[in-house]
């Protein structure tokens, strides 16, 4: 009886402690990948001009993330969705998650980015990326730099190239379409094998490839050339805690050897806060937040007439000739590539 | 011949066996007799060389066997619960000893034949030990234990786990065996009908020590303590006082004439034994009144109003007074 | 008299027996069997048994018996010596050891995962400690992401298996065979060799089986410590219906690993069934070392047991307590040493947080779902256990029903919520359905033997003097099966709260559970990240470790350990 009645008062607490929120603020959930980043000073400013508290949450990586939203279709897991970039908005659009809505701030958005005729799903912001690799390490180990997709097959850079996992990172499978684009299919398989025989690495995600396995950042690892940005030197330089002259990475922005990214945001179907959620997309189109995201998310707004930091226009090259693919082969193929891949670099 | 010598056993800090001493020639067959505890399975294992004694020595043939492992002793040992091995059929339980010494194979299925039609189990060859009776698994453990030819067999009360009537058949069997093989023998058990039939000589064990060895007839007819004569279920034992130097001695019962073997004190306690079977002759009496009969199978057993029991061949009534002619003994 | 005449009755009466079935069985066709048939529906169709798909489910099973075999043979290799140290020999700790050999069992994955991750990752004790000494800039050992990652880690996980079994078979030889052997001519290497060694073979068998079972289900070793390059068919099973969306495929590996893990499951049973064939208790105790050679083999082995299984599990709440390294992006300096701020910094909610809520939550979650798991199980188990107790026809036939979901792996159980219920991660209450699921059969195989071990005469006899049928039941039943339900109620709380795999797939973000934050933590850089991950993997070894103490205590003679 005594362990009953322990067993009982657990029990209680545990359902107190799930007892509905006190009433206040209306909140908004907001779904993104790992990498999202914003200053505290915007989202409080929306936050206070619309009686909202914005809560982020975090999803994993952009392909597993968007896969939790098909699944959750019926019951979603928040109101906003971001993140979903021009590889997945296919399978994005064909799943129907989204709701539409043509926001009055599209109209400050060049067309080209506007990859969805429906606005079901809007661009936020869009970025290159390409291979970065540690200028110190370099040239400590007199290396010379890569000039494209090819030169990364050469015996002196063995192990020193980290990638993410195409099937839950959108900037490995970014990448991925940018060999595909530049050898053709199949040929692309050819190239990964030599690269997997000169001592690719993968990881799963964004973060842990650039914050633990890079050399020149924080994590101190093993990989000096991670998939990245071209930002990536630019970022550096704006986030440096004492002012640095030069940044310490670079981007190999050769042709064919950087893919051009788009991000979209979308309002996700049965959201219990259309208004409001409305609002916030509005206003990740709008001017404050597109000037923030240089500094938060290294990467390029997609809005008209946003003032970029110095060090975007010093330090991060727009690439010549980036990589591109139809959205059709995308959509066509894109499951069959990230399988053939995994079958010929990870198993 | 082994000779034990002096032996001394511990267990918990209790003493277990003190001061063991015994030999066994050639082709005799001696047995331990005693209560269930009483260390005899001990002393077995200590002679097979599975466990070290604490004082004294084993000696074979006046060589010490301290140094010797068990598995080169060569004595065979038989287990109540047989111990075959379950994984292996008949003959290869029999055969394993032969095994062990690198016999060859012809050799070893004429003689695992030749043991088995000594246990009358031929034919048994293929069946699995686990399949057979508790009288079948015993021959089978008998038959394995003598296939290597051992120089000394080792009983442990191997007829413990089965019932009357096969323990009967497979007693007299044994003494047939052992009769036909003249191994010398060890035969441990806390059953005086066992012991009688196979048995040479006995040794009774009590507390640990040996009190009483001889000839079967030896011990019956002359038991030299209380115990003994107790544990062998010989008659009643009881206290008496010697009141004049005419042999005459005093008992709760009455008073009786015993010739003892040796003189003793007047006043002096001692023990007497009254056997249950009535004396033809003599002068002792008992008349008491009787308070049981029991039947059994060619006598009645009385038992008498103070606790002494006879057999006699005539039911008398209970509570009827009745005398009897008995037979007095001395102890020790 | 009348009364038990009734009680008897109503006990035989087939019509009560069906009603005695109907909850659990309900409970397995709509969770279960439902769930299954989609899967079967999904995986078994044309389009889905492509040569390319066959191909990769060839691959993949392969993989998975390659390494469960060697995981095995180590398993092996560690666990028959130490069986026989246990067996046959008496020392010092000697209990302290064997609890600690079996307190990996019963930890959930992450927790193992996170343990090794503390000790030899390449932030852990060892390679930091290396770096230290010598000056290296890198990690010198390369263990997360290599083959022997995982297979160390099954080694440590499922050594007391082997342990437990044989060492059981070993202690309960009759010792009189070693005897006779030895009176017949055999030395120790050959009364090993004929006699012992032949006799284990039965335990040593099912012992290897039951850890290659393990093994081969095996997930969140596989995922945490393996990395991406290693897919099993749990993990395959995950890679494609929660990374790719490709339904189908995933429920093909599915069916697969339920084909396997029942004819493996059926096999152990077999094995096991033999386990009984010699038993006669050894009275004494075992004896201390003797010879110097005996000395020195206990001396190693319980060195190595110790160390082997005492430094991962130590290396956890340490390094939750130890500032290290970095944080992720961190510019400024570290300030190195011992640091409570990862436990403080998991009841903070930061705007750009991993998750919805502090993950502090994640625990409430869990120990939500935990104690939903154990009521649902209960409810469930308690009529299918004395059903089971007092088996008919019917229970002959139902029976190895119930034992079915023990062969489905988690992640398929899981797969099939999500096939079945239309692509559907409707509500946080799938969790612990699936929770219920996982722990039904052990819940039921724990509280089966209390009730089949209540004798009836003391009903009767209880009844004779006059008690009511409940009275009957409170007086005579219940302080019986008292110690079996805290039994069987810390199984099932144990094994919801580290339960991963089903979770993983099922989870929504925002009611994480201790296991996903761990997971999630994990998989992020920095020393915050890392801090986090290794603190609540802490919080969850130490209410683990609670759990299978209770357990432990409880312990009823006769009721089965596997």
């Amino acid at each position: 009886m005594k362990r009953f009645s322990i067993l009982l008062s657990i029990f209680l607490f545990a359902v107190a402690s799930c007892a509905p929120k006190p009433a206040g603020p209306q909140n908004l959930t907001v779904m993104t990948h790992d990498s999202f980043a914003v200053s505290d000073s915007v989202i409080q400013a929306f936050e206070q001009a619309n009686d909202v508290k914005v809560t982020f949450v975090k999803g994993g990586d952009a392909g597993e993330m968007l896969n939790k939203a098909i699944l959750s279709k019926s019951a979603p897991l928040a109101d906003v969705l971001y993140g979903v970039d021009n590889t997945l908005l296919s399978e994005a659009l064909s799943a129907d998650i989204y709701e539409p809505y043509a926001s009055p701030a599209l109209k400050n958005i060049p067309a080209e980015f506007q990859l969805d005729p429906s606005d079901r799903a809007l661009p936020v912001d869009h970025g290159y990326v390409c291979v970065v690799y540690d200028k110190t390490y370099f040239s400590t180990h007199n290396l010379s730099a890569p000039q494209s997709l090819e030169d990364l097959m050469k015996p002196e850079y063995k192990g020193l190239l980290v990638m993410e996992n195409p099937a839950t990172s959108s900037p490995g499978l970014d990448f991925l379409f940018a060999t595909i684009k530049h050898f053709g299919d199949p040929d692309y398989l050819g190239y990964w094998k030599q690269l997997r025989a000169n001592g690719l690495v993968v990881v799963d995600g964004w973060e842990t490839a650039y914050y633990t396995n890079f050399t020149g950042a924080s994590g101190q690892g093993a990989q000096a050339m991670v998939v990245s940005y071209a930002t990536d030197p630019a970022y550096e330089v704006m986030s440096a805690p004492t002012p640095i002259a030069e940044a310490s990475v670079a981007a190999v922005v050769g042709p064919d050897t950087c893919f051009h990214q788009i991000e979209f945001v979308g309002i996700l179907k049965g959201t219990q806060h259309l208004a409001l959620a409305q609002k916030f997309v509005d206003f990740m189109l709008g001017a404050p937040f597109q000037a923030d995201v240089p500094g938060q998310m290294a990467v390029y707004p997609v809005a008209l007439n946003i003032a970029l930091p110095d060090a975007f226009t010093k330090f991060a090259p727009i690439p010549h000739q980036p990589a591109a693919l139809s959205s059709d082969d995308i959509e066509k193929n894109r499951d069959a590539w990230i399988q053939a891949w995994t079958d010929a670099v990870l198993h | 011949m082994l000779e034990v010598c002096g032996v001394d056993k511990t267990y918990e800090a209790q003493p277990l066996l003190q001061n063991i001493s015994f030999v066994v020639g050639a082709s005799e067959t001696i047995c331990l007799l005693g209560p269930s505890g009483s260390g005899k399975s001990t002393l077995l294992r200590m002679i097979a060389g599975l466990e070290f004694p604490d004082a004294g020595r084993i000696l074979w043939n006046g060589m010490d066997l301290a140094s010797t492992p068990p598995h080169l002793r060569d004595f065979g040992l038989v287990f109540q619960d047989y111990a075959l091995f379950p994984h292996l059929n008949v003959f290869d339980n029999v055969a394993f000893g032969l095994k062990m010494k690198d016999r060859s194979s012809e050799e070893m299925r004429a003689r695992v034949a030749e043991v088995l039609d000594l246990v009358s189990l031929r034919g048994f060859d293929h069946r699995k030990v686990t399949d057979l009776s508790g009288g079948e698994q015993q021959r089978v453990a008998l038959a394995r234990a003598l296939a290597p030819r051992p120089r000394l067999l080792l009983f442990d009360e191997p007829l413990g786990a089965l019932d009357r009537a096969l323990r009967e058949d497979l007693l007299n069997e044994l003494r047939g065996i052992l009769l036909q093989t003249q191994i010398p023998a060890i035969y441990v058990t806390h059953d005086q009908e066992e012991a009688f039939t196979l048995a040479k000589r006995v040794l009774l064990l009590h507390d640990g020590q040996i009190v009483q060895q001889g000839a079967p007839a030896d011990v019956w007819s002359k038991p030299n303590s209380v115990w003994v004569a107790q544990f062998l279920g010989l008659g009643n034992a009881i206290e008496g006082r010697v009141v004049d130097g005419k042999w005459r001695v005093e008992t709760r019962f009455g008073v009786f004439t015993v010739k003892c073997a040796h003189r003793h004190q007047v006043g002096e306690n001692l023990h007497l034994l009254i056997r249950p079977l009535a004396a033809r002759a003599g002068m002792n009496q008992i008349r008491a009144r009787v308070m049981d009969v029991v039947f059994q199978q060619d006598h009645f057993k009385i038992t008498f109003d103070g606790g002494l029991y006879f057999y006699v061949k005539d039911e008398p009534k209970i509570g009827q007074k009745f005398g009897i002619k008995v037979k007095l003994e001395c102890l020790g | 008299m009348l009364g038990i005449a009734s009680l008897h009755e109503m006990k035989s009466n087939s019509y009560s027996r069906v009603l005695l079935w109907l909850a659990p069985l309900t409970f397995l066709g709509v969770l279960f069997f439902y769930p299954w048939f989609r899967i079967l529906a999904f995986g078994l169709s044309f389009e889905t048994l492509k040569p390319d798909n066959l191909q990769l489910a060839f691959h993949v099973l392969l993989f998975t018996s390659y390494q469960a075999i060697l995981s095995t043979l180590l398993t092996l290799l560690i666990g028959l010596p130490s069986a026989y140290l246990f067996a046959r020999y008496e020392f010092r700790g000697k209990s302290l050891l064997r609890a600690l050999t079996t307190v990996p069992f019963m930890l959930p994955t992450v927790v193992v995962a996170a343990g090794f991750n503390a000790l030899l990752g390449p932030r852990g004790w060892i390679n930091l400690a290396l770096m230290h000494l010598f000056l290296l800039s890198n990690p010198p050992i390369q263990f997360v992401g290599t083959l022997g990652a995982i297979l160390l880690a099954h080694v440590f996980y499922n050594t007391t298996i082997v342990i437990r079994l044989v060492s059981n078979a070993l202690s309960r030889l009759d010792p009189k065979l070693e005897q006779a052997a030895r009176a017949l001519g055999a030395d120790h290497r050959r009364v090993g060799w004929h006699v012992t060694l032949p006799l284990l073979r039965p335990s040593i068998l099912a012992a290897s089986m039951l850890v290659f079972l393990f093994d081969f289900t095996s997930f969140g070793v596989i995922l945490l410590l393996g990395g991406p390059t290693f897919a099993t068919l749990e993990v395959e099973i995950y890679v494609q219906a929660l990374q790719l969306l490709n339904l189908p495929l995933a429920a093909l590996l599915a069916f697969l690993q339920l084909l396997c893990t029942l004819a493996f499951s059926i096999l152990y049973s077999r094995l096991s069934a033999q386990l009984t064939i010699q038993s006669a208790p050894r009275a004494a105790h075992p004896p201390k070392a003797k010879t110097a050679s005996e000395k020195v083999f206990v001396l190693a082995f319980c060195i190595l047991l110790f160390v082997f299984f005492v430094l991962p599990m130590l290396a956890l709440p340490l390094r939750s307590v130890s500032r290290l390294d970095a944080d992720r992006g961190q510019q400024t300096p570290i300030h190195y040493g011992f640091t409570a701020g990862y436990y403080a910094e998991l009841f903070i909610n930061r705007s750009n947080s991993l998750f919805y809520v502090p993950p502090i939550n994640a625990a409430l979650n869990s120990l939500g779902y935990a104690i939903t798991t154990v009521i649902l199980s209960l409810l469930l188990g308690f009529p299918a256990a004395s059903a089971l107790a007092k088996p008919r026809a019917l229970e002959k036939i139902l029976d190895p029903i119930l034992i079915l979901p023990l062969g489905a792996s988690a992640v398929t159980l899981a797969l099939g919520f999500i096939i079945a219920f239309g692509r559907l991660l409707i509500s946080p209450w799938m969790v612990p359905l699936a929770h219920t699921l996982v722990a039904l059969p052990f819940v039921v195989r724990a509280l089966q033997p209390a009730m089949a071990s209540i004798p009836d005469r003391l009903r009767q006899a209880a009844s004779t003097m006059g008690a009511s049928p409940f009275r009957v039941w409170q007086t005579v039943d219940w302080p019986i099966l008292s110690r079996a339900t805290l039994s069987a109620a810390t199984f099932a709380f144990t094994i919801s709260l580290g339960e991963f795999g089903a979770t993983l797939l099922l989870a929504r973000p925002d009611y994480p559970t201790i296991p996903i934050a761990i997971y999630r933590f994990l998989s992020l850089p920095g020393a915050l990240n890392y801090g986090q991950a290794m603190a609540m993997a802490t919080l969850l070894m130490a209410l683990t470790t609670a759990g299978i103490m209770i357990i432990e205590k409880q312990r009823l003679p006769g009721a089965g350990e596997f």
